[in-house]
C-alpha cells in the first residue's frame, strides 16, 4: 500500500496488518504480552529482556535496617525524580520507612515499604483501562499513557502503595516519565533490572553497609534472595489476604 | 457557489497571514542538527507517531529499551534553543513539537509525562505550578514583592 | 370507577421556571470553573489527597447514581409489578432517573486525573474490574430507558412492549446498582468494605434515595406547571419511602453487627460507632436517626394521611441521611487506618496508621453540587420539552 504526498512524492506505507497476519508472527506475538496494541510492525520482539521465566523480589530484613536511615528513600527519590515538598497528605511517596509495633509484646522493628509487586494484585483488578498491568517477570507497573487517574487502584491497594501525582511536574528523569492526574507507584527500577542491574534502593543500602535489602530472582534456586528464603524465616505484608508478594520481610 | 468561493479564499489567506511562515502556507519548522532519519523527513512526519507507540510498547511490555528508540534521543538533534542558548521546553511555541502540532491542532500528550528538553537540561518550574515547596521558597517565592517581580517577568516574555 | 384519561403536557414557560433555571445554570457554571481549576494546577487545590483518593465529587456522584435507579423504581412499579395508581408518573420517573445518573456520571467523570482519556477508557476494558462492568451497565441504562420512554411515549407502538421493556429496565437497575455496591463490596484490602452485603444495602439506598428525590422533583414541578397533586398520591409515594428507609436500616444493620462480631473489624467499628468524631455524628445523628428513624415516627406514627409538606421534609430528611451514609462509606473508609500486618501498629511518614483528615474545598464541593444542579436542569428541560407531567393528579383521577 503507498499514497500520495500532495507535492506528488510517493510514500510506501508500513507493511499492513494484513502483511502482518500472513507472515505468521501475529500469533507469537499476541500471546506473549497481553495488552500490547500496536504489535503489527513485523515483531523485534526476539532481545525481549522480560523473562517469564523469572520473578523478581526484594528480601528485607529488618533487624538490619536502621530506625533513623533512609538511604533508600532518598535514593529513589533522586533516581526516579520525585523529591516531595514537605507535604505528608499530597506528596508522591514511592517507598516510605515504616515502624511496626507489635501490639502484644511492644516490639518495634523499622522496615521501607514499596508496592509489593503481588502476584495477585488487586489493583491490577481493580484498574478500568488495565493501565495497572503485571508484566511476565512479575514486576507491576502502571501504563501512565492509558490511566485515567480514577485512583480504583488507590482505593484497592493494601499496602497504599501508589500515589496519585497532584500537581504538573517537569524536569522528570528520562527512565522516569511521571505527569499530573495519573498514579505512580514503586516500579522496581524496571530500567535498571532491564539493563541487568538493581532498583537504586538496595544499592544504596548496600552502600550503607547495612545491606537489609536482597534483590533478586525468586525463580532460580541459586540465587541468594531466594537462598535465603528457602533458609531463614521471613513473612508477606498482610499475609491473610494470600497476595503472593515478590517482597518478603524477615525477622519482623 | 461563488459567494462559497469567496469565502473559501478568505480562510486561506486569513490562516496563512496568521502564520510566521517563511514561504506561505505551512508550519516553520525548526532546523534540526545531527544525521537525518534514513527514512526521509516525509515518512518520519506520517509514521513518527505510530513508530513511538510501537517502540513504547516493546519497553513498556517487554523490557526492549533499544537506546535509539528513547524520547531524550529525539532532543539530541531536535532541540530549539532560544536567544539565550537555552533550550525551550515544550510551554514555549518554538518547542520542536509544538511547530507543527500547533498548526494541524493536534494536541500532543506526551509532554505531560515525559520531558521535552535534552537530558542534561535543568528545566524552569511550570507556569500553572501552585507555588510552594522548597525550589520556590528558596527564591523567595512566599514574598509579595518577590511573587510580583516575577509575575510581571512571565507576562512580558513572549508566549 | 371511572377515571379521565391522563394527558400529559409540557409545563408551561413562567417566571418560576426561568428562575428556578437560573440558578440551576449558576451551579453549572460554578462547577464548570472549578473544573477549569482543578484541571489547570492539579488536584492539589482539592482537598482530596493520597490517603483521602476519592471526597466529596465521589460522594455526590455515588449519591446520585444510587439515587437514578431508585428513581426508575415509580415506573417499575406501574409496569412490573401492575400497579395501575404510579402508571401517570412513569414518564417522569425514566426522565429523571436518566438525568440523575447523567449527573452522577458527569461529576465522577469530570474529576479523573485525565478525563481528556474518557475515549481511552471507552476503549481499553478490563474484565476483571467492575468499574468497566459498570462503564457498560451505566451506558446500558440511558439506552434501555430511553426505549422505555418511547415504547410508553410514542402512539404507535402497541402498549404490550410496555412491560417487558419495563422488566428489562427493572432487571439492568438492579444489576446497575449491585455493580455500584460492589465497586466497594469487591474491595478486599479495607476493613470497611469487602463486604457482600453492600450490593444489597447499596440497592436498599437506591429504593430510597430515588423515591425521596422523585418525590421532591415531583411536587416541584406540579407547583411550577400549576398542576394539581392530590394528597392520595403523595400519601402512598411516602409511605412507600418509609418503608424503603427501614430496609435500609435493617442492612445497615446487618452489616455493622456482622463486622462487630469479627475481630479483625473491631478497630473499624469502634471508629465509625464510637470513636469516630465526626463521621461517628454523622452515622448515628445524621444517617440513623434524622434520615432513618425520624422519618419513620413521622409517617408511621400518623394515621391521617400524609401532606404536602410533610412529604417534602420526610425526603429531605432522607436525603439528607443518605449523603451522610455515603459520605460515612467513602470516605469514613478511606479515612480509617490500614493494617500493614494484623496484630501490628504502624507508623511512618505517608500517615500510616493514623486516622486520614479530609476537609473538602470549594472546588470539589462546586463540582459535585454541579452534578446535582446538571440533574434537576436535565428533568426541568425534559419536562419542558417532553410530555411527561400528567396535567391532573388529583386524587379522583387514582383508579382505587
Amino acid at each position: 500500500m503507498s499514497f500520495r504526498m500532495p507535492n506528488g512524492a510517493k510514500v510506501e506505507d508500513r507493511p499492513t496488518r494484513r502483511d502482518f497476519f500472513k507472515s505468521g508472527a501475529a500469533f507469537a506475538t499476541m500471546t506473549l504480552a497481553p495488552g500490547v496494541t500496536l504489535m503489527a510492525f513485523g515483531g523485534s520482539a526476539a532481545s525481549a529482556a522480560v523473562d517469564a521465566g523469572k520473578r523478581w523480589g526484594l528480601l528485607i530484613d529488618t533487624s538490619k535496617c536502621a530506625d533513623d536511615c533512609d538511604a533508600c528513600v532518598t535514593a529513589c527519590k533522586t533516581e526516579n525524580g520525585w523529591e516531595g515538598n514537605g507535604d505528608a497528605e499530597r506528596d508522591v511517596q514511592w517507598i516510605r520507612k515504616v515502624t511496626l509495633k507489635n501490639k502484644a509484646t511492644g516490639h518495634e522493628s523499622s522496615m521501607p515499604v514499596m508496592c509489593q509487586h503481588c502476584e495477585s494484585p488487586p489493583c491490577v483488578d481493580v484498574c478500568p483501562t488495565g493501565a495497572s498491568f503485571k508484566r511476565e517477570d512479575g514486576i507491576v507497573l502502571v501504563d501512565k499513557h492509558i490511566c485515567i487517574g480514577c485512583r480504583y487502584c488507590m482505593m484497592a491497594c493494601p499496602f497504599k502503595a501508589r500515589s496519585f501525582v497532584h500537581e504538573p511536574v517537569n524536569n522528570q528523569k528520562p527512565h522516569a516519565p511521571r505527569g499530573q492526574g495519573t498514579v505512580e507507584g514503586c516500579t522496581l527500577c524496571v530500567h535498571r533490572v532491564d539493563a541487568g542491574g538493581i532498583p537504586a534502593c538496595v544499592e544504596s543500602c548496600s552502600a550503607t553497609g547495612n545491606g537489609a535489602m536482597v534483590f533478586g530472582d525468586l525463580l532460580d534456586p541459586s540465587s541468594e534472595i531466594a537462598q535465603r528464603l528457602a533458609e531463614f524465616p521471613s513473612v508477606a505484608l498482610r499475609p491473610d489476604l494470600d497476595l503472593n508478594p515478590g517482597v518478603r520481610y524477615a525477622e519482623i | 457557489m461563488k459567494l462559497a468561493r469567496i469565502f473559501l479564499a478568505l480562510c486561506i489567506i486569513l490562516t496563512g497571514g496568521a502564520l510566521s511562515a517563511a514561504d506561505g502556507v505551512g508550519p516553520n519548522i525548526p532546523q534540526a542538527t545531527g544525521e537525518p532519519h534514513p527514512e526521509g523527513n516525509d515518512y518520519m512526519r506520517r509514521w513518527h507517531m505510530e513508530m513511538l507507540k510501537h517502540d513504547r510498547d516493546l519497553t513498556m511490555y517487554l523490557g526492549v529499551r533499544p537506546a535509539d528508540a528513547s524520547l531524550s534521543e529525539c532532543f539530541e538533534c531536535h532541540t530549539v534553543r532560544d536567544e539565550a542558548g537555552t533550550p525551550v521546553t515544550v510551554e514555549d511555541e518554538r518547542h520542536f513539537c509544538r511547530a507543527c502540532h500547533d498548526y494541524t491542532a493536534v494536541r500532543v500528550d506526551c509532554f505531560d509525562c515525559h520531558r521535552s528538553t535534552p537530558v542534561d537540561f535543568d528545566e524552569p518550574a511550570l507556569h500553572a505550578m501552585i507555588l510552594r515547596g522548597p525550589q520556590f521558597r528558596s527564591w523567595g517565592a512566599d514574598d509579595p514583592e518577590v511573587l510580583l517581580a516575577y509575575l510581571s517577568q512571565v507576562m512580558t516574555e513572549p508566549n | 370507577m371511572a377515571i379521565d384519561r391522563t394527558l400529559y403536557r409540557e409545563i408551561p414557560v413562567t417566571n418560576g421556571l426561568w428562575a428556578s433555571a437560573a440558578v440551576l445554570v449558576a451551579f453549572l457554571l460554578g462547577a464548570f470553573a472549578s473544573f477549569v481549576y482543578v484541571e489547570h494546577h492539579g488536584h492539589i487545590v482539592t482537598g482530596m489527597t493520597n490517603q483521602i483518593v476519592w471526597g466529596m465529587p465521589h460522594v455526590f456522584a455515588i449519591f446520585l447514581i444510587v439515587a437514578a435507579s431508585g428513581a426508575l423504581n415509580v415506573a417499575s412499579i406501574a409496569s412490573v409489578f401492575g400497579r395501575m395508581a404510579y402508571k401517570p408518573l412513569s414518564r417522569l420517573s425514566g426522565v429523571l432517573a436518566m438525568a440523575l445518573l447523567a449527573g452522577g456520571l458527569a461529576v465522577l467523570v469530570l474529576d479523573l486525573g485525565r478525563p481528556d482519556r474518557l475515549i481511552v477508557q471507552m476503549t481499553h476494558f478490563n474484565f476483571t474490574s467492575i468499574f468497566t462492568w459498570n462503564i457498560l451497565l451505566y451506558s446500558g441504562f440511558m439506552g434501555i430507558v430511553a426505549i422505555y420512554l418511547w415504547v410508553q411515549m410514542d402512539r404507535s407502538v402497541d402498549p404490550k412492549w410496555t412491560k417487558p421493556a419495563g422488566l428489562a429496565a427493572f432487571v439492568w437497575r438492579l444489576a446497575l446498582t449491585t455493580g455500584t455496591g460492589s465497586i466497594f463490596g469487591w474491595l478486599v484490602a479495607r476493613p470497611g468494605y469487602d463486604a457482600a452485603i453492600m450490593a444489597p444495602l447499596f440497592i436498599a439506598m437506591s429504593f430510597a434515595f430515588g423515591l425521596a428525590i422523585f418525590i421532591l422533583v415531583l411536587q416541584g414541578l406540579c407547583r411550577l406547571a400549576d398542576t394539581p397533586l392530590g394528597q392520595g398520591t403523595i400519601d402512598r409515594l411516602t409511605r412507600l419511602l418509609v418503608l424503603f428507609v427501614a430496609v435500609v436500616l435493617y442492612f445497615t444493620a446487618v452489616q455493622h453487627l456482622t463486622n462487630l462480631y469479627a475481630q479483625e473489624h473491631a478497630g473499624f467499628e469502634a471508629f465509625i460507632l464510637k470513636e469516630g468524631g465526626l463521621y461517628t455524628t454523622l452515622f448515628w445523628g445524621v444517617q440513623v436517626v434524622l434520615g432513618g428513624l425520624v422519618p419513620l415516627a413521622l409517617v408511621y406514627g400518623r394515621s391521617a394521611p400524609v401532606t404536602a409538606g410533610l412529604a417534602r421534609l420526610v425526603s429531605g430528611l432522607v436525603i439528607v441521611g443518605g449523603i451522610a451514609q455515603v459520605y460515612v462509606i467513602v470516605v469514613g473508609g478511606q479515612a480509617y487506618p490500614m493494617e500493614l500486618f494484623p496484630g501490628y501498629e504502624v507508623s511512618s511518614s505517608f500517615l500510616d496508621g493514623e486516622v486520614a483528615a479530609y476537609a473538602p474545598r470549594l472546588p470539589e464541593i462546586a463540582l459535585g453540587l454541579g452534578g446535582v444542579a446538571l440533574a434537576l436542569f436535565a428533568t426541568g428541560l425534559g419536562a419542558k420539552v417532553l410530555r411527561i407531567l400528567p396535567s391532573n393528579l388529583s386524587d379522583h383521577n387514582l383508579p382505587g
